[in-house]
């Protein structure tokens, strides 16, 4: 276990390098520059920004200075918004983006998996075509169009939840709903099959077999092996979902994540995309690491190290 | 077994705890929920005022995206305009559209309108300390130093200012370089604001503006909170030397990106003010809403020929395709924000001496708001097209963008209907495009400007043969024109502005410029809020506004 913990973070770090070489020769080869104006910048102070942040420099020091930073998360100032630095965005953002986004994830394994196991257990039964019903239409219609239809309907037209920002706990509800939407409706239909699929399998019978209470088969035996698709799919989506998305961050005007990353494209930031893309690749790098040491917990046959 | 399931539990909750335990730690800066009164009646009883009228004096406006700074000095942006209106004063404010003291006690100017002397009032900091001349002295200074990299040091040399010294604590002399009409309306503007070097040095590149522990400001309205991407919260200066004009308690800017988001909060009643408004909900908010505004903006949205690539070398080219196409149609049918045809370059919010508008006075050479045919398919025969026989396919460029998409495809329209001739649209993305423009590899590029000062001279500028390579998208060069406008810049009063409109003529009828429409603003204010105002400069004043 020590050892493929050990060899795993070696992979990762080499994968996030690979992540930083590429977001950041890519940014720099983007033509225009971070301060290409409508009104041409006089060259002195082209020439005092350039300095400024180091661009000037050969682009081999360029890089390697931003390697040095990254290590000790220094990830330099903001472009477009002066004074500001790309790691104190990133901690103001995260965490709001991370608060809606943990009470998502929450919420998609809470009513996700029983949905999916409910489902699968009522075959071709009522509960099985609402829940399924449901879940397509879920899976098909887009996060905006839940946001904004949510915020029609219950801030617009019943006037329930404030339309914007995260003042109250009913703030909550719309970005949740939005941000779990798609993903909770993926983890019911995923759970279902998973588990219709399990409960064919000969251990399952044996169980029977030998005489346990469905009861205890459902739940020791099957539901279990059932999961294995789920956490598998639950790793990245949890990282995706807690950094923030950026439709619903938007709609709902909540100043996490996913608005931070949308807003530095749109102002041309470049230390400020790389900045949150490197932190969303480490991220998602992190969970699917997490994925990976849970396997060897619930399945033992799957042997951490081989 | 049993363990097994235990350990997986643990998994997720740590994972989900994880972040949850990230998101309380950052709660309190993230949320002032308390000192944000949400609806009703908490804020009364902060501030108990028994004789005052109960409306509660709490104005909630949307700004939009977060400016990227509110340092006077650096900003070069119409959102940080906003908020730096509220906060800080120049030598001067327009009120009420027009010019009154501000900082300023009064002036003096000499005879060859040259040298201006302000006499500054008894005004205070946000800290007590008194306004000086020498605080101007050394923001003015700070802008033009080139390590403080400022956007807008530019506009100093387009003001003609020369030096600029405090003779005493009192007294601000500026000199300039030839007489200048605009210079005294930009002493109302951001780059000429006044600020204090402690509190500027406190925080490097305007880290100090959005922190109220280092902001000190001189206007109505200082930083209580400031939360990047979400909201920043304004309470007044008690030491504006206007304080008691200042009604409002608390003015919470909120950051919504999302204009449906934000007219929603409006219509739910929950936002006072807004500036971004969703075009498709504009034609509606006309006919039903009596609180949407529609004021003009001196901005004018036009099309560039560049004059050095065939056909377009060629003026009557250039002439049939400005006269051929139907603005009234774009404005009503394309863009709905209320837009006005523009039939010149120079949007219609300056004046001349004589107190003439002079975008009307210069009026216009041949265009009119809708198209004009006839004239058009003539001169395109004049430059030996005949019915657009022979014609090569014209290229139209565009920035990647929705908006100008739609239009450049009603235009691609009009030049076929009314021209017979075929027009292909390609589109750039805006840094790469900015290049391209500048460069003059196109032949017909968008354009859009919006006037710094209240001027003719920040259109007419533009098309000098010195700015080749930079707003002279067309490559025109025309010496009289050059000529003209050296000459203006030392002319002075009614005189300048008749060789200004000479210059306008000249541009005009080289028809190197298509001019589609005039920019507009397009606001909603709540019937509550009274006394607010927007600036010919656009930018929003909240100085003495109530509610009731």
């Amino acid at each position: 276990m020590g050892r493929y913990v050990a060899r795993r973070f070696v992979s990762m770090i080499i994968t996030l390098w690979f992540v930083i070489t590429i977001t950041f020769f890519l940014m720099h080869s983007i033509p225009g520059g971070p301060f290409s104006r409508e009104k041409a910048l006089p060259e002195k102070v082209l020439e005092a920004l350039n300095e400024k942040y180091h661009l000037n420099d050969p682009l081999w020091k360029q890089y390697t200075d931003y390697l040095q930073g990254v290590v000790v998360l220094d990830f330099g100032p903001s472009f477009s918004r002066p004074g500001i630095f790309v790691w104190d965005k990133i901690q103001e953002g995260f965490p709001i983006s991370a608060k809606v986004g943990g009470i998502a994830s929450l919420f998609v394994i809470i009513a996700g998996i029983p949905a999916g196991v409910i489902s699968a257990l009522y075959q071709n039964k009522l509960p099985d075509y609402i829940v399924t019903v449901i879940a397509t239409v879920g899976v098909a219609v887009p996060s905006f169009v839940v946001a904004t239809l949510f915020i029609y309907v219950f801030s617009e037209k019943l006037m329930l939840v404030p339309a914007y920002g995260l003042e109250e706990i009913k703030s909550y509800i719309g970005p949740t709903i939005a941000l779990a939407g798609f993903s909770l409706s993926f983890v019911a239909r995923l759970s279902r099959s998973s588990l219709l699929e399990v409960m064919q399998q000969d251990y399952i019978r044996t169980a029977r077999a030998k005489g346990l209470s469905e009861l205890s088969v459902i739940f020791k035996h099957a539901i279990k092996n059932s999961l294995i698709p789920v956490i598998t799919y639950m790793g990245p989506t949890i990282a995706s979902i807690l950094t923030g998305s950026f439709v619903v961050e938007r709609i709902f005007a909540i100043p996490g994540m996913g608005k931070l990353f949308v807003e530095s494209v749109g102002n041309r930031d470049y230390t400020m995309i790389m900045g949150t893309t490197i932190f969303y690749a480490a991220f998602a790098i992190i969970m699917i690491f997490l994925v990976d040491i849970a396997y060897g917990i619930i399945d033992p046959r799957i042997k951490l190290g081989d | 077994m049993f363990k097994r399931s235990l350990a997986l539990l643990l998994v997720v909750m740590m994972v989900a705890g994880l972040f949850i335990g990230c998101g309380g730690n950052t709660e309190e800066p993230a949320a002032p929920a308390d000192n944000t009164p949400a609806e009703t009646t908490e804020p009364a009883a902060e501030t108990p005022e028994p004789t005052e009228a109960p409306a509660e004096q709490v104005l909630y406006w949307n700004i939009g995206a977060e400016p990227k700074t509110i340092d006077p000095g650096l900003n070069a942006a119409v959102d940080g305009g906003h908020v730096i209106n509220n906060m800080f004063e120049g030598l001067m404010r327009e009120l009420n559209g027009t010019l009154e003291p501000a900082m300023a006690e009064s002036y003096t100017v000499s005879d060859d309108g040259m040298v201006y002397t302000f006499t500054l009032r008894d005004a205070k900091w946000s800290d007590g300390k008194t306004v000086t001349a020498q605080d101007f002295e050394w923001a003015w200074n700070r802008v033009l130093a080139p390590e403080t990299a400022s956007e807008y040091s530019w506009i100093f040399d387009a003001a003609n200012v020369d030096t600029f010294q405090a003779l005493d604590d009192k007294t601000f002399e500026v000199t300039l370089k030839a007489p200048t009409p605009y210079f005294l309306g930009l002493t109302a503007f951001y780059t000429f604001f006044p600020v204090r070097q402690e509190s500027v040095e406190a925080g490097a590149d305007g880290a100090w503006a959005i922190d109220p522990a280092k902001s000190i400001v001189n206007g109505p309205f200082m930083l209580d909170s400031y939360v990047g991407g979400d909201r920043l919260e304004l309470v007044p200066n008690p030491e504006y030397w206007q304080a008691d004009k200042v009604k409002l308690e608390r003015i919470v800017g909120v950051m919504i990106v999302e204009a449906s988001t934000a007219l929603t909060a409006y219509e739910g009643g929950t936002l006072d003010v807004l500036a971004t408004v969703p075009t498709e909900e504009i034609s509606r908010l006309i006919a039903e809403d009596p609180t949407f505004y529609i004021l003009p903006m001196d901005g004018t949205y036009y099309y560039a020929f560049n004059v050095e690539a065939a056909p377009l070398d060629d003026v009557n080219v250039r002439k049939a395709l400005s006269l051929a196409i139907d603005r009234q149609a774009i404005c009503d049918t394309v863009t709905k924000a209320g837009q006005i045809p523009a039939l010149n370059i120079v949007a219609p919010t300056s004046y001349d001496a004589d107190g003439n508008l002079f975008s009307d006075q210069l009026g216009s050479v041949g265009l009119q708001a809708t198209a004009a045919v006839e004239d058009a398919q003539q001169a395109l025969a004049d430059a030996g097209y005949p019915n657009g026989e022979g014609f090569p396919t014209l290229e139209l460029m565009y920035n990647t963008s929705e908006g100008h998409k739609v239009i450049a495809e009603a235009i691609q329209e009009m030049w076929k209907k009314n021209l017979n001739i075929d027009v292909a649209l390609t589109n750039q993305e805006w840094a790469v495009f900015q290049d391209t423009r500048k460069q003059g590899s196109f032949q017909v590029a968008r354009a859009g400007w919006i006037g710094d000062y209240s001027d003719p001279m920040t259109y007419l500028d533009m098309f000098t043969s010195t700015n080749i390579g930079a707003t002279n998208y067309s490559r025109w060069v025309n010496e009289d024109y050059d000529k003209l406008l050296e000459d203006a810049k030392t002319a002075p009063g009614q005189e300048r502005f008749n060789m200004l409109y000479d210059a306008g003529k000249l541009v005009e009828e080289a028809y190197i410029n298509l001019p589609i429409y005039y920019y507009t603003n397009t606001i909603m204010v709540a019937d509550k809020v009274h006394d607010w105002e927007m600036n010919t400069r656009s930018t929003w004043w909240f100085g003495f506004a109530y509610i009731e």
